[in-house]
This record gives structure tokens, sequence and C-alpha cells, in this order.
């Protein structure tokens, strides 16, 4: 059963729609601040900012093609000493909402008293590529394009191959999957908390409309096709970097910066364990490190950077791509890390971010699986 | 590579948990019972302490292959660190898997501290399907 409410668009100003609705939240005194993406004066960028005054609300732009971070970072940031203390709600991309859920079962972001308010999402380009398309268009005409995931190139990787452009948890959706955006959106209500805030806000929820219903069937049949892009997507993968020799050509322009790993939204530990004294060696250590093969690649440990991390959060990994967004050389990250992180995902049944009850891989266990693993 | 295959001597680190695989090896040592000496062991609390990191990085200074050793699934000294282990391993597997790398490299038993013959078994077992394998590629690369 879905209840939403119907938001009209007045001359296809779809932007403006949106952002009066928000800005009704705070008018009503649902809310008392919000995270949400506001158009850079300079026109070249759409940044998250935490807005408590409402007039702030009229430059904010959520669909505009351009993802600077991983909002579930900025959260983290957020609440990493205390919880908020005012009704907040974050506007966030389906990618950053999924990566907040898995930040909140790492014990890394506190929920208390915010407001999960999820949109569909036609995509975003490079932060560097967004003036461009900014000079010629406005946010309004990208999403009256339709959603193009598939044919847009200019879209970021993660973007192309996204497997949920729609929340899977949020208080409250802002939907336009399979409708017409320039005359409707669907504004859902997915829990109490988002119930109650709609309420609060007048709007008079309807059961099941034909235009949630509408949403719905376009969700399933997105559902369909992109697990058959996908599948085309990793198999061509596999044939592009599979095997040691071509993994280490891509990775032959690593600067081991870890750029990478600061941007990862669900790259979770306060002080990674490649910047702890683990790798503080004396020369000596390095000189018997080299001594085993003759030569040693300097920075170090280039590949076990990447291994290792594909393996502490493989299973979190939300395809968001901003680590390939923030290497500086261009290594095609999300594609490696998506490849592998779905890989195991799948193993263990796992969507990261589909639920706050289904427990990390890595902290839970049966007694009965992988059972080849470790006999004869 | 000079080596030839039957020259080939493989490399091998094992993590053994002390209660456990590492007991058998000790009671493989009194028992002198014979096995080949190409695993090198790390002694380890428990397989649960094993992070992949040490793994990894084992295969990509040198070693054709890595083992893992833990109690028998249900007898870990500390209730379930073998069976988080166990996840860990599965997930290394696959993560190799994905990316081509030979996961046959990767290797995991549970070995109880009375099982000193079965120890000694399985080094036999581990040290002649590695040299099988030959050299490992990933030991070769210094440009990683
Ligand atoms: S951001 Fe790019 S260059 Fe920097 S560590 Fe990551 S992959 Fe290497
Ligand atoms: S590894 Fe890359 S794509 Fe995956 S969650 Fe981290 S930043 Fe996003
Ligand atoms: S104590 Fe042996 S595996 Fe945990």
């Amino acid at each position: 059963m879905t209840k939403s409410v119907t938001l009209s668009v007045k001359d296809g100003k779809i932007r403006e729609a949106v952002n009066s609705f928000l800005k009704e939240l705070f008018n009503k005194k649902t809310i008392d601040a919000m995270l949400v993406p506001l158009a850079h004066p300079a026109g070249t960028n759409v940044v998250q900012a935490l807005v408590t005054k409402a007039v702030f609300v009229d430059k904010a732009d959520v669909f505009a093609p351009v993802m600077p971070v991983n909002s579930a970072r900025l959260i983290q940031s957020i609440t990493r000493l205390t919880t908020v203390d005012r009704k907040t709600a974050v506007v966030l991309r389906p990618c950053e909402m999924r990566a907040l859920i898995e930040l909140a079962k790492l014990k890394q972001v506190q929920l208390d008293k915010l407001v999960l308010i999820g949109i569909d999402c036609p995509g975003a380009y490079a932060v560097n590529n967004y003036p461009k398309f900014a000079a010629e268009k406005k946010s309004d005409d990208f999403v009256k394009a339709g959603f193009q995931w598939a044919e847009d190139t200019m879209l970021r990787t993660g973007c192309q191959i996204c497997e949920y452009p729609y929340p899977l948890t949020a208080d409250i959706t802002i939907g336009m999957l399979g409708l017409d955006p320039s005359k409707q959106i669907l504004i859902q209500a997915n829990s109490a908390q988002g119930e109650e805030i709609l309420s609060k806000a007048g709007m008079s929820l309807e059961i099941d409309s034909d235009l949630a219903q509408k949403r719905q069937t376009a969700i399933t049949k997105f559902a369909g096709e992109i697990k058959e892009r996908r599948k085309e997507f990793f198999e061509k993968t596999k044939r592009e970097i599979g095997g040691i020799e071509k993994l280490s050509k891509v990775f032959a322009q690593c600067i081991k910066c870890q750029n990478c790993r600061q941007a990862c939204p669900v790259c979770y530990c306060r002080e990674c364990f490649f910047i702890s004294p683990t790798f503080e060696l004396d020369a000596d250590r390095y000189l018997r490190q080299a001594e085993k093969k003759g030569a040693l690649r300097m920075p170090s440990d280039t590949l076990l950077f990447h291994l290792t991390r594909m393996n502490h959060m493989g299973n979190s990994c939300v395809g968001c791509g901003a680590c390939e967004e923030a290497c500086p050389n261009d290594i095609p990250l999300l594609k490696i890390f998506q490849l592998a992180g779905s890989e195991v995902q799948e193993l263990f049944s796992y969507v990261p971010g589909r639920s706050l009850e289904e427990s990390l891989p890595a902290t839970a266990f049966k007694e009965k699986e992988f059972e080849q693993i470790g006999e004869k | 590579m000079a080596e030839t295959k039957e020259q080939f001597e493989p490399k091998i680190i094992g993590f053994l948990c002390n209660w456990c695989t590492g007991a058998a090896s000790d009671l493989a040592g009194t028992t002198r019972a014979q096995y080949p000496p190409n695993v090198h062991p790390i002694r380890v609390m428990c397989s649960g302490t094993v992070d992949p990191v040490y793994m990894i990085k084992a295969l990509l200074s040198g070693a054709d292959s890595v083992m893992m050793g833990g109690c028998h699934p249900g007898d870990c000294h500390y209730v379930s660190g073998n069976y988080k282990a166990r996840r860990r391993v599965a997930m290394l597997k696959q993560i190799f898997k994905s990316l081509g790398l030979d996961d046959n490299r990767v290797w995991a038993r549970w070995i109880s501290a009375s099982e000193g013959p079965e120890f000694a078994k399985f080094m036999n077992q581990i040290t002649e399907e590695t040299r099988k394998q030959g050299p490992s590629s990933m030991a070769n690369d210094w440009a990683i």
C-alpha cells in the first residue's frame, strides 16, 4: 500500500514545484533545518548546504545533474559528535541514502531527528563536466529529457549502470519514474514520520493512487532491464581488467593518494589501516621487501590497498562512483569496485542500504553456509 | 622463471590458530610425522583475527599460496571466530574470482589440536597442489 500526494507542476517548471514543496515543509514548521543541494552562485556547481532559513530553499536544485560529494559523508560529519537536536530533513539521491543506511549500521552516523527525503534520480555528470551542461541547459531540461541512464554517455559511469535510481529507504520520496514530471510529481510517504510530516504540511494522502501505481510499474520494468545491462557491463569489465596483468595495468597510474578512499562514503574507518603505523616502515624493512622481488614499486602496496579496500567495504559499495570522481588519474574505479562489490553482495544475498535491519555480512554468520570452505 | 615446474618449491604462508591447527602442527612435530616444510606458519590467537589484508599481502609479496587454519566449525575457542573467518575467506575468494585472480591459491582448513596426522596430510596436499599450479603470477610482479 502506498500513501502519496500528487504535486502538480505549473508550466513545466519542475524545479519551482519541488522547491515550493520543500519550502512548505519549512513554512508549516514540520522541520527546522534541511540539508539540500543549492545552486552555487557561480553557476558552475550545485552543492549541499545545511539550511535553516526557508528563503534559501529557493536556490535548491535537487535534480541538477551533479553530485560533488556523496552526502552520506556530510551527515557523518554533522552527527559525528552528537545527534542533531532539531528536526532536520536531508534531501538525498538514492545512492547517498543507501550509503547513509550503511553508515548507520556501522554506527558512523546518528539518524535521530533526521527526516530522509529521497529523489528518483536521473543521474549526474562529473563535477568538471557540469559547467558545460549548466552553460546551456537547466535541470528542468535535463529532467524533461527523461531518464537516460543507458543513452547519455556523458553521465557518470555509476549512473549509467545504477541498479537503484529510486530510494529504497526514505521517509518521503519525490518520485518521477514512469511519470511526466513536466506535469506531475509524486510525493510519497513511506513511514509514519513521513506521513506525519506531509499531513502536518497540510497535504492529504491518497492510498494507492494511479500515479503511485504507474511509478511502481515503471520501477518493476526497470528492475528487469537493469539486471541484463549490468550483467553485460560486468562481463565486458572482466574482459577489460581481469587477471593480474590487466589489473596491474589499470593501476599502473595509481599514485596511492587515497583520494578514492577519502571520497568513498562507506569507507568508514576513522583512521585507515593504510595510514596507520603498520605502513610506517623503517628503511631496513623497505629494503627487505625490495629484496623479495628485486624491486619494490613506490609508493608500495598499491594493489594491496585496492584489494583490501574491496574486502573491507565491498559488501557496502553502493556504486555511487565517488571514488572514480576523486581519482586524479582517471582510473576506472567504479567498474572495478562495483564488479567485485556486486558479486560479493550476491554471495551474501545482501543489498547495501536496503534495510536498517539487515545485518552487515562481516558481522554475521550462519552455521550452515560455505561448507565447502575448510573441508577436504 | 629459471625454475622448472619440477624444481619449483612453493612458498606458502599459513595463518594457524593457536588452539587447534597450530597445536596440531606441534603434535605432528612431536609425533615425528613427515611433511614438507613449504608452509611458513604464523600463529594467531584465532582464525577470526586474520584480516584478509594479511593474506593478500602474502600473495602479493611472493607467496604462491596462503592458508588459514582454524578450529572445526562450532569448536572455536572464542565461539564464532572461525565462522566469521569462513565468511572472510569466502569473500576474498569471490573477489579474486571476480577480478580474474587465482582464488585456488587461497586455502582454509579446520584441523583440531588432536589431528596431528591430518595436519601432516594437509601440508602434503597444499604443497603438492601449489606445486602443480606453478609459481603464482601475482608473486612475480614487482610493479603492483
Ligand atoms: S584516487 Fe586514484 S590515484 Fe589516488 S589512490 Fe585512488 S586509484 Fe590511486
Ligand atoms: S567504492 Fe566507489 S562506488 Fe563504491 S561506495 Fe565507495 S565511492 Fe561509491
Ligand atoms: S580459536 Fe581456533 S578458530 Fe577461533
